[in-house]
């Protein structure tokens, strides 16, 4: 039994504009020990899919369909049940970790009230805990930076803090959302190693959700690209690397600048992402995509596997794409 | 922090000086003097009142000669109206009233309008922050000279239950009703601030953090929330404090509490120069202290803030 079982998953929002639809019938698993990357552009629904698997939607959020952790529901759970998973079963790290932080607190109490709540240790046990913690994370002086201030760290110093945090428990699945997006590109290289060797180390599940295909190829056994909160295409990472088979994979990979690329003008998708209010009745990528036909505005094969472990939602078949 | 305070005191120094000399100047730019009747005064016993409180001295001396009896004696001059009375006398008398009631006024318009602020925020959109912002709409728009007669006429007249003014050495019977009458819209003020700005807060990452961390509400909103939600009430409840414990004319009129309030307002109609200036500089004094103490609360609070 896989171990994050989403079936069905839909997110809609209700705004003064029309309900917005973020997450658009999401099926999705994930085993022990796994790695996945959520791929997709600002606005595909990658968050917010994070966000109802925690249950952390803004108010104005109704999450629907299943999320099954170890086989139990957690969508729309009572809070005390959903309070049980989060940070012992499932953490998350967050995007911005200049806020994500409490500036008001200092990170031993921000960290130790975890361990307090959750494991039910003394102030003295916690501390030490998360000095261990802020050790395994690289922190220099773990010892004697820890009564600091969020302010007091370094953007990415902040972001191991963060990390730090989200792993006391010992979490089966982490999920990282756009972990490195705010820092600067040699601080981004060092988290996504340390995230690596983290979880390698623990031995947990992790989602990584970015819309950097390049931390994506290093990090992820498995890819799903996300567009108009749904999935456009579910692999294993070399694969969609080297034969992706969707048109906006294609998209996504071919804008990635290449040094070798010198004078030529950098390749961008058309277009801009759909305006969600009015979900699309067929592919949502069919209004920017170069082989969409009539066909593909009003109707969109569902997810089907292609190839072993591949799949796909697209009308083309993937010769006529080639 | 210790330099930033004596930097700060420092500074407190020319601003109280300078308002000195402008109410001074404004009082004397005023037609009128505290001698001025209805039926004139025969000149030449004007020109004795005149003479016996300095006012036939060029307006500059009158005012050198009034703040140096502050700076060396601490001494606010005689009341022009009240004879045989100082200000310092007047000022004794009063102001331990208003600081009794204005004091325990700001104890019960926080408390409740903290709580009332957090109860509406943490539950958006439900009976309860639609029943607090009524409470809060309706005591703002009631004004105290509304609801002092109010009250006096619930309270006293029908029920019989509290004394209809006085004060008695502060016994509660007759604070209980100058407290309502000066919190009221306080508490108001209060609880609209604090539930906007813990609205606010609650929609921010860091709380969205603490909730990941799967705490319990209670605890995200007590111990991540609350902090940053009262920073801008925080900077409210410096000058309301200075408001409340000067007093209010409302008060001392319809509950004869005999506070500094009704002094003040007195003392503007009657032209009591000395009693009105120095209540002034009680005011101005106490403003500039209690915005002291705020800046100071707020570097404990947000340890972003170092002097």
């Amino acid at each position: 039994m896989a171990m994050l079982d989403i079936r069905d998953l839909t997110v809609r929002f209700d705004t003064p504009d029309g309900t917005v639809t973020a997450v658009n019938g999401v099926n999705l698993s994930l085993d022990r020990g796994e790695t996945l990357g959520i791929v997709g552009e600002s606005g595909s629904g990658k968050s917010q899919l994070a966000f109802a698997v925690m249950g952390l939607l803004a108010k104005n959020g109704r999450a629907t369909g299943s999320v099954a952790f170890d086989g139990r529901e957690i969508l729309n759970a009572p809070p005390a049940d959903i309070n049980r998973v989060r940070a012992t079963k499932i953490a998350m790290v967050f995007q911005d970790p200049m806020t994500s932080l409490n500036p008001y607190m200092r990170v031993s109490d921000q960290m130790a009230e975890v361990l307090i709540h959750h494991k039910g240790m003394s102030k003295s046990q916690a501390l030490a805990e998360c000095v261990r913690m802020l050790d395994a994370v690289k922190i220099p002086d773990a010892a004697g930076r820890v009564r600091l201030f969020p302010h007091e760290f370094s953007g990415g110093m902040r972001q191991r803090v963060m990390i730090a945090m989200s792993l006391l428990c010992r979490p089966e699945l982490l999920i990282a959302d756009e972990p490195t997006t705010a820092l600067d590109v040699t601080v981004q290289a060092q988290i996504m190693t340390l995230l690596g060797d983290l979880r390698r180390d623990f031995g947990m599940a992790t989602i990584l959700i970015t819309h950097d295909l390049g931390v994506v190829a290093g990090f992820c056994e498995r890819v799903v690209v996300l567009y108009g909160g749904q999935i456009m295409e579910q692999s294993p990472t070399d694969p969609l690397f080297a034969t992706p088979a969707h048109p906006y994979t294609r998209g996504l990979l071919g804008a990635i600048p290449r040094v070798d690329q010198e004078g030529e003008e950098l390749s961008a998708i058309p277009g801009s992402p759909p305006n969600m209010t009015r979900a699309p009745k067929g592919c949502p990528f069919a209004p920017r995509c170069a082989h969409a036909g009539e066909d593909c505005l009003d109707h969109l094969d569902p997810l089907t596997e292609f190839a072993p472990g591949r799949w796909r939602a697209c009308n083309r078949s993937v010769e006529e794409l080639a | 922090m210790f330099s930033f305070v004596v930097k700060r005191l420092a500074v407190a120094v020319p601003t109280l000086l300078l308002l000195i000399v402008i109410s001074f100047l404004l009082m004397h730019a005023a037609p009128g003097g505290p001698f001025t009747q209805e039926r004139a005064l025969p000149p030449q016993v004007l020109a004795n009142l005149e003479a016996k409180y300095g006012l036939d001295q060029p307006l500059w001396r009158q005012l050198v000669t009034y703040v140096w009896g502050i700076v060396a004696h601490f001494d606010f001059g005689p009341s022009f109206i009240y004879k045989d009375r100082t200000v310092n006398e007047i000022i004794a008398q009063g102001f331990p009233v208003t600081l009794t009631y204005g004091s325990v006024s700001f104890v019960v318009a926080v408390i409740v309008g903290i709580t009332l602020g957090v109860a509406a925020a943490i539950r958006h959109n439900s009976w309860l922050d639609y029943l607090a912002v009524g409470i809060s709409i309706g005591a703002q728009v009631l004004p105290n000279f509304v609801m002092a007669p109010l009250l006096l006429l619930t309270f006293t007249w029908w029920l019989g239950w509290l004394p209809g003014g006085g004060w008695e050495d502060g016994q509660w019977q007759y604070m209980v009703m100058p407290v309502i009458a000066l919190s009221t819209s306080y508490m108001a003020s209060i609880a609209r601030l604090t539930r906007a700005s813990m609205l606010e807060v609650l929609t921010s990452n860091h709380i969205r953090t603490a909730r990941a961390k799967g705490l319990p509400e209670r605890q995200v909103i007590l111990r991540h929330a609350l902090k940053p939600a009262l920073l801008p009430v925080m900077s409210y409840l410096g000058p309301a404090f200075v408001a409340m414990i000067t007093g209010s004319v409302v008060v001392d009129f319809f509950f004869s509490t005999g506070g500094i309030g009704r002094a003040f307002v007195d003392s503007a109609l009657n032209r009591d120069y000395a009693v009105m200036l120095g209540i002034t500089i009680l005011v101005g004094a106490l403003t500039i202290l209690f915005n002291l103490v705020v800046d100071v609360l707020y570097g404990w609070i947000d340890p972003k803030i170092r002097y």
